[in-house]
């Protein structure tokens, strides 16, 4: 493989910016943002570069690699820190640095009145270096690396206002669940380590053919548990909510853009084991059904507009996975909704950004109304996301999740059905809910009161979120224009060739269509031809209910592991004092009573001492007799 | 005569010694029946250096009495310091080291 | 003179001076402890620099006749392992003196006593490690206790009597058995016409040995180093130390001290006794296994900073003692390696909740809160270093760790997937008192606690950078571990699992 010396500088540049602004303190307080962002900016301008420099070789020639150490070497364990850039992992760099280049830039807005700027500034970094490390690393114990790492940088940002209680423990909370999602990456290395003899992606694609498929099957349930810790999927869902605690963008570029993708990437990158494990793709396509309708529902019924969107953002990666269980057919599809997803789902986090700013923070959709007349440039651009969200042709979200509706109901059989059903009735409900928040924040009457004066965000905000419109309206289109991302990625997957057509596409966008029309139209009724209450009614369904608690994730986790490993401890605290250190004393407590008993033969009666050695020696005498006869 | 004799002499002279310790308070008196003991013992060192015919038994009981003279000296001046500050020769007063 | 001599020598040479020093001039005695432990340090990094990676011999060997009449010599020497070890503590000692500047201070006895105790437990530090002589070990191991407990009883707080007095008891006990087993095994060397104590010499003992009598033996060794490790369930001294002792105690006490239990088990326990350890290898994985949650989860329930710390020591001991008995040149080596970054990261989170307690004026999780506002550079210290305690990649233990469940995962599966769920509740241990302590709101009364001094900074940063240098490179320390582990591994007549996908063929 070609070799190339610059792929570091990628992930270089982001980190020395987040080292330096967090080691100089307070020193780079006035122009730490702004290195920040040329840093960002830089790797963006290196990635394009490698683009430019892959484009110029052949096919077989693209992917590159450059080898920095040798990082862990014992026995035949030995992992090198090398990097490794090909089709896939150049879309995902141009991702990251892009959209995340462009959060920055709106940062410096939006976070010009937080004292602590140049720290976020400096998480940001961090985050995008060790994101980028997460899509470069060539094996999986590299991947390991950025995949605690934007973990970690995660829990700072999510926690990055941790005076407040609630906002500590949301990022604990979501720091704790990928560590169970990570649980399942160490073994998944441990697997392949111990079957294969390998843990990088090159080798373990080799061995693949000739591993059992149990092996493989375990892999890639160890696989899938990582991506559902990471990607916030069914049933490790539950941190995604509460990790809207971090200010807005870094819901946009880490849980929305970039980081939650993680499990999608490792999925199609790990395509090899999938392959070959039926049993754990299967699961996949199994996970991401019940997401992306679980996702959906809670969306409806949720009034934090931030809430709505990470929901959503569940959803729409329930669509990612559900794309990437299918196989070579889906890959594709399944990148090509994560990066459209990154465009429009980003640009809308920066729009509630938007709206938040204008609206003192407020979040609920409730006191909203009406914004259209005063953010104008906010509500085109967030309404174009939402088109492109919902799936109307040309815009984005149209081409990506079409395919993937398409190629599940072409996965054959009763599954081919039951999936291509499900992905259908999750478009409705994806139109029901948006326009519900499009209907509530911007076109319905203003519920808020007087002392709000809602105006439009400074151009260092509007900016980022007009070119994101912009890709959220043309990137479906030229990336599937004559199959572009397809036979881009499609070197790196193994073709079957087998393809049955169920329904022919233009059936399958038809109903798609369809469904769209019907859910935007319910909530027109709903919400736009009657009117809004100002407070969440409260005499409503039972499911309703169970939707605004998050279908009760919170309440299951707390019954199933919380309250259980609450009483585990407490139990063993008391044990450990009682049982374990009592039997210490125990021994302890028997000496020092013996020693008190013993004590009593000393009276300090001489003659009695006399008489006690006396009947000692006349003993020991008698003992003597005894043994030598 | 046997010189077994000696030895059962030797023997009753000690038991009288003991029993004199354990039995008796007056300080003196116990003393003097450790002083008993000790001769006993010598008695019988005596004896079986006759019985075996060498001279290691004498010689042990020319140690045993040099012991007995210090002993002595050390002994009486404990028992006469206590008498003085305790007004009491019997041994069951001086009961100190109990506390 | 021979290197490990003069390491040795140097710390002594340090009290004799200290002696002529008048007890008024504390700051001159703890310049001079600190220059002497620096120059230790020095000594003991040219002594890294200068050993020979292809060697996989003793080196650095001396041996003077010392006991004849019992064949007992003082015979030093060291392999990659006791390298690395003897490196972790001549690197810690000088930090701990930096950062325990004060600690002196308030104790019973004055700041002298204190450095003396101190340099003395270094040498003695050393000697342990570097003994090949079993007898010469033992003296050591058992010697060893005496500074400590004075350290801990004479300038520690609470109920520190009690505590000393605990380890004390806990630890003569386990160095009772060990000498049980050192007669025995003296008694069946001479009996097969080998009066000795040599370790080498006595590696081969073993064959002429009953398994009866080699597992009572091993079990006198065991014993005494999982008391000192410690192991589930001989743990129960190691909380109450390590609360009642100043953080500097505390520091060398979990992170060089209780090494020597693990280390023993790998310098004594496999080699002297190899089929003893491997019929014993299931319950010790076992007792590992236990360690690991257990600690965990003692250290999720612990309300007090320093007993929480101490326990999550019991579940790293559990990795290291679980990545020895897997006998994999991987667990063997991330064993070894988990011993010299967890006297790092220990060092680090001690030593911060040190200079914590010393502003708080107590050592209660509940009484911080907010730290992160109040004072920055303390409060990412101690996330650093918790950081490095749950592993993160990146930080050095994340490198131990992994290859610790790699290297038991191809030998004992079940066990490193047990295990494995601690790092779930490592991330919860940590967590917990970061946002106890350092998140939410300021906690009244914690407003004008000040931030590090320059003397707190200079200690906590060489720390800092080793975690963060080995998490990133650790190569220079495999190099020099692998060659030993691969020794005794091979000693043991083991071999690494195959991939299990070449087993057939």
């Amino acid at each position: 493989m070609v070799t190339n010396n610059g792929i570091v500088y990628l992930i270089a540049l982001p980190l020395i910016g987040s080292l330096l602004l967090l080691l100089l303190g307070r020193k780079a307080d006035k122009w730490g943002h702004l290195l920040a962002t040329a840093l960002s900016a830089s790797s963006f301008a290196v990635g394009l570069f490698q683009l430019s420099e892959m484009l110029s070789r052949e096919t077989e020639n693209r992917p590159v690699t450059q080898k920095l150490f040798n990082w862990i070497s014992v026995g035949s364990f030995n992992v090198d820190a090398s990097l490794l850039l090909d089709q896939l992992s150049i879309c995902f760099v141009l991702l990251i640095t892009g959209v995340g280049t462009l959060i920055h830039i709106y940062s410096i807005s939006y976070m010009s009145h937080d004292k602590d700027r140049r720290r976020f500034f400096a998480y940001l970094n961090l985050f995008i270096a060790a994101m980028l490390l997460l899509v470069l690393g060539d094996s999986y114990l590299n991947l390991y690396v950025g995949w605690e790492g934007v973990g970690l940088a995660s829990y700072l940002l999510i926690g990055f206002w941790n005076q407040k209680q609630a906002y500590a423990t949301a990022s604990k909370k979501a720091f704790v669940m990928n560590r169970i999602g990570d649980m399942g990456l160490s073994f998944a290395i441990m697997i392949a380590f111990a079957s294969l003899g390998t843990v990088s992606f090159s080798g373990v694609k080799e061995q693949a053919h000739y591993a059992s498929e149990a092996t493989m099957t375990a892999i890639g349930v160890a696989l899938l548990i990582a991506a559902v810790g990471k990607s916030a999927q069914f049933p490790l869902q539950a941190w995604l909510g509460d990790a809207m605690a971090g200010p807005t963008p870094v819901s946009a570029l880490i849980h929305a853009a970039t980081m939650v993708t993680a499990g999608v990437y490792l999925i199609v990158r790990s395509n090899f084991v999938f392959e070959a494990a039926p049993t754990a793709q299967l699961l996949v396509l199994i996970v991401g059904a019940i997401t992306l309708m679980f996702g959906a529902i809670v969306g409806t019924a949720k009034d934090d507009i931030k809430k709505v969107l990470a929901a959503s953002t569940m959803s729409q990666i329930g669509y990612m996975i559900l794309g990437a269980g299918l196989g070579p057919a889906g890959y594709a599809f399944a990148i090509m909704h994560l990066l459209t997803h990154g465009f429009f789902k980003a640009g809308m986090f920066l729009g509630a950004g938007s709206v938040m700013h204008g609206m003192n923070d407020e979040v609920n959709m409730r006191k909203y109304g009406a914004l259209r007349k005063f953010m104008p440039i906010t509500f085109i651009t967030f309404g174009l996301g939402y088109l492109a969200i919902i799936g109307v042709p040309p815009f984005a979200g149209f081409y990506s999740k079409d395919m993937i509706i398409e190629t599940a109901f072409n996965a054959g059989g009763l599954k081919g059905i039951l999936l291509g059903s499900t992905a259908l009735l999750g478009a409705a409900i994806t139109a029901f809910y948006m326009t519900r928040v499009m209907i509530l924040t911007f076109t319905s009457p203003k519920r808020w009161d007087e002392d709000q004066h809602p105006h439009e965000s400074p151009i260092l905000m509007w900016a980022p979120m007009a070119i994101l419109a912009i890709g959220s309206v043309t990137s479906g289109f030229l990336l599937s224009r004559g199959n572009a991302l397809k036979h881009w990625l499609e070197p790196l997957f193994e073709e079957h060739g087998e393809h049955q057509e169920l329904l022919a596409p233009i059936v399958v966008s038809g109903l798609t269509l369809l469904m769209v029309a019907i859910g935007v139209a319910s909530a027109v009724i709903k919400y736009q031809l009657s009117d809004v209450d100002e407070v969440a009614p409260e005499s409503v369904s039972t499911f309703t209910r169970f939707a605004r608690r998050d279908l009760l994730q919170d309440d299951i986790n707390e019954a199933l592991f919380m309250r259980p490993g609450q009483a585990i401890t407490s139990a063993l605290v008391k044990i450990d004092e009682r049982v374990v250190d009592g039997a210490v004393r125990g021994i302890g407590k028997i000496a020092i009573g013996s020693g008190a008993q013993l004590r009593k033969v000393q009276t300090g009666y001489v003659r009695s001492y006399a008489a006690l050695i006396l009947v000692g020696a006349v003993a020991l005498i008698a003992a003597i007799w005894v043994v030598t006869q | 005569m046997s010189l077994d004799n000696y030895l059962y002499l030797s023997a009753i002279l000690f038991t009288i010694g003991a029993v004199g310790v354990v039995v008796r308070r007056n300080a003196i008196v116990v003393f003097m029946c450790v002083e008993l003991m000790l001769n006993a013992a010598n008695l019988t060192l005596v004896t079986f250096s006759r019985i075996n015919g060498t001279l290691d038994g004498q010689v042990v009981a020319f140690f045993t009495m040099v012991v007995a003279a210090c002993e002595v000296v050390v002994g009486l001046a404990i028992i006469v310091t206590i008498y003085r500050s305790r007004r009491s020769a019997s041994i069951d007063d001086a009961n100190l080291l109990k506390r | 003179m021979n290197l490990l001599t003069f390491s040795m020598v140097l710390p002594l040479v340090g009290i004799a001076v200290l002696v002529f020093i008048p007890k008024s001039k504390v700051l001159l005695t703890k310049q001079i402890a600190l220059i002497t432990t620096l120059l230790v340090a020095a000594v003991g990094i040219y002594m890294t620099i200068s050993f020979d990676l292809g060697d996989t011999a003793f080196q650095f060997v001396e041996s003077r006749e010392w006991i004849p009449a019992f064949g007992i010599k003082y015979a030093l020497g060291v392999d990659g392992i006791a390298l690395i070890l003897i490196l972790m503590s001549v690197l810690l000692t000088p930090v701990v003196v930096i950062a325990g500047w004060n600690e002196s201070e308030d104790g019973r006895w004055s700041p002298k006593v204190f450095y003396s105790l101190i340099l003395v437990l270094e040498t003695m530090m050393i000697g342990v490690f570097a003994s090949t002589d079993v007898f010469l070990f033992y003296v050591f191991f058992e010697a060893m206790l005496v500074p400590v407990y004075f350290l801990i009883g004479g300038f520690g707080s609470g109920e520190r009597a009690a505590a000393a007095v605990k380890f004390l008891l806990y630890s003569l006990f386990g160095g009772l058995l060990m000498l049980a087993s050192i007669i025995g095994i003296f008694v069946m060397a001479t009996r097969y016409g080998n009066r000795t104590f040599d370790i080498t010499t006595l590696s081969g003992l073993h064959t002429v040995l009953t398994p009866m009598m080699e597992n009572i033996l091993f079990l006198g060794f065991f014993i005494a180093f999982a008391i000192k490790a410690p192991l589930w369930p001989l743990h129960t001294w190691l909380p109450d130390a390590a609360k009642s002792a100043t953080p500097g105690t505390s520091v060398l006490l979990l992170g060089v001290l209780d090494k020597v239990g693990t280390f023993g088990m790998i310098r004594y326990c496999l080699t002297l006794f190899p089929n003893a350890s491997k019929s014993f290898t299931p319950l010790i994985i076992t007792l590992a296994v236990i360690s690991i949650l257990y600690g965990a989860f003692l250290a999720i329930g612990a309300k007090d900073i320093k007993r929480l710390i101490a326990y999550t020591s019991i579940s790293h001991f559990g990795f290291i003692t679980m990545g020895i008995f897997a006998m994999t040149t991987q667990g063997f080596s991330g064993a070894t390696l988990y011993m010299f970054n967890h006297g790092f990261s220990t060092a680090a989170l001690f030593l911060v909740a040190g200079f914590m307690i010393v502003r708080r004026k107590s050592s209660t999780i509940s009484d911080f809160g907010g730290l992160q506002r109040v004072t920055p550079i303390m409060a990412w210290s101690f996330f650093i270093a918790g950081m490095s305690s749950l592993a993160l990649p990146g930080l050095s233990s994340f490198v131990s760790e992994f290859l610790v469940l790699v290297g038991t995962f191809t030998r004992y599966p079940v066990a490193a997937v047990i295990a494995t769920f601690g790092i779930v509740l490592a991330a919860l241990y940590i967590l917990i008192p970061v946002q106890r302590a350092l998140h939410g709101p300021t906690t009244p009364g914690n407003e004008n606690l000040t931030d590090l001094n320059l003397r707190e900074k200079i200690a906590i940063a060489p720390v800092i950078a080793i975690i963060v240098a080995l998490g990133f490179y650790p190569s220079p320390l495999l190099k020099i571990i692998n060659p030993a582990a691969a020794t005794v591994i091979s000693q043991q007549g083991f071999t690494d699992p195959a991939p299990t996908l070449n087993e057939g063929k």
